[in-house]
């Protein structure tokens, strides 16, 4: 392993070095890649320093991000010079990769630092026991949003968990040839449909029944549902399939009829499955803001009837705290960051709460 | 037997009956649903068709005018979004299955699908507080010294309220979902292929290039075509994020920029009235045509290897 | 208690591949009858024709009867569900409900239908299953655990305790020992041997040291190539098929000439 020492030097020495290391030619020390990250970026926190000193501001964030930019090449470099194209090529795509990673780690972190320094600045007891009715300016909470998102969201769950659920033992269990065909391709396409138009479709249809101009808090629980049902059947028909067709086969030779078959054996066996797939679907829908905003519109009031009048939820509460914002405009913004944080903490919930479900509530197969 | 045989004929139970049928019925609840959206929104379009400004306040000519810089706006967007995630996912698949220690894989797969679990309105309120500042000095530089490209040209923006921030942003938001089909492809690459690679010296980039890449093509392409679909479709980020203006342009770093269809509807629909509610319905029609060829698009490159639906 | 199978001019379909041609045999009650031959040659499509299973395959058809004491299977207005009460079945692999304890996995035939069955009665039902599938001791201190638990050979005796406990009169057996160890092997063995005073047993194997020890009569199906439907080329007592058999092919197969 003499080789492995400086870089300049390996040039000379395989002459002199022992046949066997010729398998260990020309790679650059253990730590290098290390040395050069480090070199790279006192370099760049040297030329930021320079800028420092005319505009008096040290941008840190300018100084990582040159630095790990300039690593590229680098390191590139380096490899090239000591160990060959190939390999330094390999690094080259190595370092990318890594920085692949890296960049989209950077808008995970910041969001997440910021919705919670921003957030709990207004995450208090009455933010969570107040409406704005009557408020401007400082003080109010989203009660009324929170009881909203989860009227809206739960309508929605509660109409497009039976359908779901049902196209999906259709498909699994039932359908065959064409009709099975075109319904999988339908909700492929529905899978696709934008949130927005969601939106408009529920808008339209209301507004036929009541005239336009309607915004209600079941339009908004049916552009939900509309956004539901594909992945509720999606993710329930993969856990369909996941049971194993030999279940199936022992309780028909029982003489239980198919359908008791499919109530008694293959939903409870597939049922963790299924309750992950549609709370992540629950998860999914809860951050609508869009199709909230076209239908069931925005109020600064409790409203607990799906059937009359605007209904805020906790997306749009976020977004219209924002958008218009009054005086103090602190008071709003903080108000927006703390409904944000609320909501990504829901989200969060929801989450992790269907992977644990997946996890301790699935059935063991014996094999 | 030269008849062919009848298929066996069984007594229906009612409970199978009953059953097989609601499961049919809530299968056809789909296709009720699918076909009610196009009829309605057929039906609400109608009338915009062919509005003149003397019908409707918010056209200044007429319906086709109106709606030709949202569609350019949509799709410029959309595509600088997918320009920006396509390599970035690639490269975090591999990153995931191929350079992270396997025990990691599962977690670091985790953190990026954490990425999904941001309401798109949050990233709409971070695209305006942090990202907007941030970028503000790297736009002026590129204005400066990169200002000859035409991309590049123009009065760079004070707030960094542009389409190029909107795009990262969009960018950010499908990153989770193509990453997650690239990544299950790029695992599904056969063992023996990047063995055999491996055993004729290749290095990691190379087996990559040799063995996981072909295999992992048409998953590429797939999860490139339905994050265009989401890119295409994806409202409030942009609505918050963008200062928009009603114009065809591609200058990036500029305070006039094109706006795109779901993000004009979310802030103007709450305002509009009378026939100015069918011209948004009808902009919203057009969105769901092009997503839907979209999508239409990627099933059928999806279907052609079907050994990859499971990914979404 | 149990019945007489009469099979005539049997022809199986999947979808428009004829899998099995003009099988005509009978299978008397209370004897184990063994199905023997080389893979493909349709021996269990043959033998999920017994109790309409064979139709749970999408596009699936027979023709010709099936009959159970003289009622045909086959009718029109027969019910598959009943059929299978009468007629339970034990498949190639173990596979005990994977939600339910070994107690629920034995009444779960019962169960399943909706019955109600009260607490004793079901508690009865479960031990003398059980002790009919010789499992009882092996498991009743932990009738409360999943099924899934259990050893490969104890959960098919377990399939075998659940078959028996709908009481049926005819049970089919898919090659019940393929995925068992040779002791496993040897106490499902003995059991068969057990349950021969009460039901009729059809067993499919490819074993043929299997078939010689428990079957009382051994059918021969073979396959004249790919593509081609399987045929029932003799049936006899088995010590006649294997000591003395009238066709060749049979005599090739079962001295391990070929297949």
């Amino acid at each position: 392993m003499t080789v492995t020492s400086t870089p300049p030097e390996t040039g000379r020495r395989p002459a002199a070095a022992p046949i066997a290391n010729s398998l260990t030619a020309g790679r650059l020390p253990k730590g290098a890649s290390w040395t050069i990250l480090g070199s790279v970026l006192v370099v760049s926190a040297v030329l930021f320093g320079a800028i420092a000193l005319t505009t008096g501001e040290f941008n840190w964030v300018g100084a990582i991000v040159v630095g790990a930019v300039l690593y590229v090449p680098a390191i590139w470099l380096f490899s090239s010079i000591v160990e060959g194209r190939r390999r330094a090529k390999d690094r080259l795509v190595t370092a990318l990769v890594t920085g692949a990673f890296l960049l989209a780690m950077i808008p995970l972190i910041s969001v997440t630092i910021t919705v919670l320094s921003l957030g709990l600045a207004r995450f208090d007891a009455d933010f969570f026991t107040m409406s704005m009715r009557n408020v401007t300016g400082e003080g109010g909470g989203a009660l009324h949003a929170i009881i909203g998102t989860l009227l809206m969201t739960g309508t929605a769950a509660i109409i497009s968990i039976p359908i779901g659920l049902m196209t999906s033992i259709y498909l699994v269990e039932y359908g065959r040839g064409k009709i099975a065909r075109g319904i999988r391709f339908l909700v492929d396409v529905m899978t696709g449909i934008p949130s927005i138009v969601a939106g408009l479709f529920a808008y339209a249809l209301f507004a036929i029944f009541f005239g336009p101009g309607v915004r209600l808090g079941i339009a908004g629980a049916v552009a939900l549902a509309v956004l539901m049902i594909p992945v509720v059947v999606r993710s329930s028909e993969e856990m369909l399939r996941l049971v194993p067709n030999e279940l199936r086969e022992a309780s028909l030779a029982l003489g239980v009829p198919k359908w008791l078959t499919i109530v008694k054996v293959v939903l409870p066996t597939s049922i963790a499955g299924i309750t992950t797939g549609i709370m992540l679907a629950i998860a999914r829908v809860i951050g609508e803001t869009a199709p909230l905003l076209i239908a069931a519109g925005f109020t600064q009031s409790m409203n607990y009837n799906m059937f009359e009048g605007r209904m805020q939820s906790l997306p749009v509460f976020v977004y219209t705290q924002y958008a218009n914002q009054g005086n103090p405009a602190e008071a709003y913004l903080d108000r927006a960051w703390a409904g944000a944080l609320t909501l990504i903490l829901i989200v969060m919930a929801l989450n992790l709460i269907a992977r644990l479900v997946a996890r301790y509530f699935a059935p063991k197969f014996g094999r | 037997m030269s008849t062919a045989p009848a298929p066996i004929k069984a007594k229906l139970r009612l409970g199978d009956l009953v059953f097989s049928r609601s499961a049919l019925f809530a299968g056809s609840m789909i296709l009720v649903t699918l076909a009610a959206v196009a009829i309605f929104l057929i039906v609400q379009s109608i009338p915009a068709l062919f509005a003149t400004n003397e019908d409707a306040s918010i056209l200044t000519t007429n319906f086709w005018d109106y709606v030709g810089p949202l569609v350019f706006g949509t799709i410029w967007a959309a595509a600088l979004a997918l320009l920006m995630a396509v390599p970035v996912s690639i490269g975090i698949a591999l990153f995931i299955s191929h350079y992270a220690p396997r025990r990691l894989a599962s977690v670091l797969g985790y953190i990026v699908d954490l990425l999904a679990a941001v309401p798109s309105v949050v990233f709409g309120l971070w695209g305006i507080g942090v990202l907007a500042p941030a970028v503000v000095p790297v736009y002026a530089w590129l204005n400066e010294y990169l200002g000859w490209i035409p991309l590049f040209s123009g009065d760079a923006s004070a707030t960094g309220r542009t389409i190029l921030t909107a795009a990262v942003v969009l960018a950010v938001m499908v990153l989770p979902i193509m990453t997650a089909i690239c990544r299950e492809v790029f695992l599904q690459t056969p063992v023996l292929h990047e063995e055999a690679a491996l055993a004729l010296g290749a290095t990691r980039w190379e087996m990559i290039r040799i063995a996981v890449l072909p295999f992992g093509r048409p998953g590429i392409i797939s999860a490139s075509v339905l994050g265009l679909g989401r890119a295409l479709g994806e409202t409030m980020a942009v609505a918050m994020v963008l200062s928009a203006s009603h114009v065809i342009s591609f200058e990036l770093l500029t305070s006039v920029n094109p706006t795109t269809i779901a993000a004009n509807i979310a802030l103007s629909f709450p305002e509009a009235y009378a026939l100015n509610v069918n011209v948004l319905i009808a902009t919203g029609l057009i969105l769901f045509i092009v997503t839907f060829a979209v999508n239409a698009i990627a099933r059928w490159i999806v279907d052609r290897r079907k050994e990859f639906s499971g990914a979404n | 208690m149990s019945k007489r199978i009469e099979v005539r001019d049997l022809n199986v379909y999947y979808s428009k591949f004829l899998a099995v041609e003009g099988v005509t045999l009978e299978i008397e009650p209370r004897s184990v009858t063994a199905f023997i031959g080389p893979s493909g040659c349709g021996k269990s499509t043959f033998l999920r024709t017994l109790n309409r299973m064979h139709e749970v395959i999408p596009g699936a058809r027979v023709e010709g009867e099936v009959l159970i004491d003289g009622n045909n299977l086959y009718d029109p207005d027969v019910d598959p569900v009943l059929v299978r009460r009468q007629v339970g079945m034990v498949f190639q692999r173990p596979n005990p409900f994977p939600t339910m304890s070994i107690r629920e996995n034995v009444i779960a035939g019962v169960k399943l239908n909706n019955s109600k069955i009260s607490k004793s009665d079901a508690d009865d039902l479960v031990e003398r299953s059980l002790r009919g599938a010789n499992l009882w001791n092996e498991v009743k201190d932990r009738l409360d655990r999943p099924g899934s638990g259990l050893s490969g050979g104890q959960q098919q005796r377990l399939c075998i305790a659940r078959a028996i406990a709908v009481s049926p009169e005819v049970i089919l057996m898919d090659e019940p020992c393929s995925a068992l160890d040779p002791i496993s092997t040897l106490a499902i063995e003995d059991l068969i041997e057990e349950l021969k005073q009460q039901y009729t047993i059809v067993i499919v194997t490819h074993n043929m040291q299997q078939a010689s020890r428990v079957s009382d009569k051994t059918a021969f199906f073979n396959i004249a190539g790919t593509g081609k439907p399987g045929k029932l080329i003799e049936y006899d007592e088995t010590t006649t098929i294997f000591s003395n058999p009238s066709v060749q092919a049979t005599e090739d197969y079962v001295s391990g000439r070929f297949g």
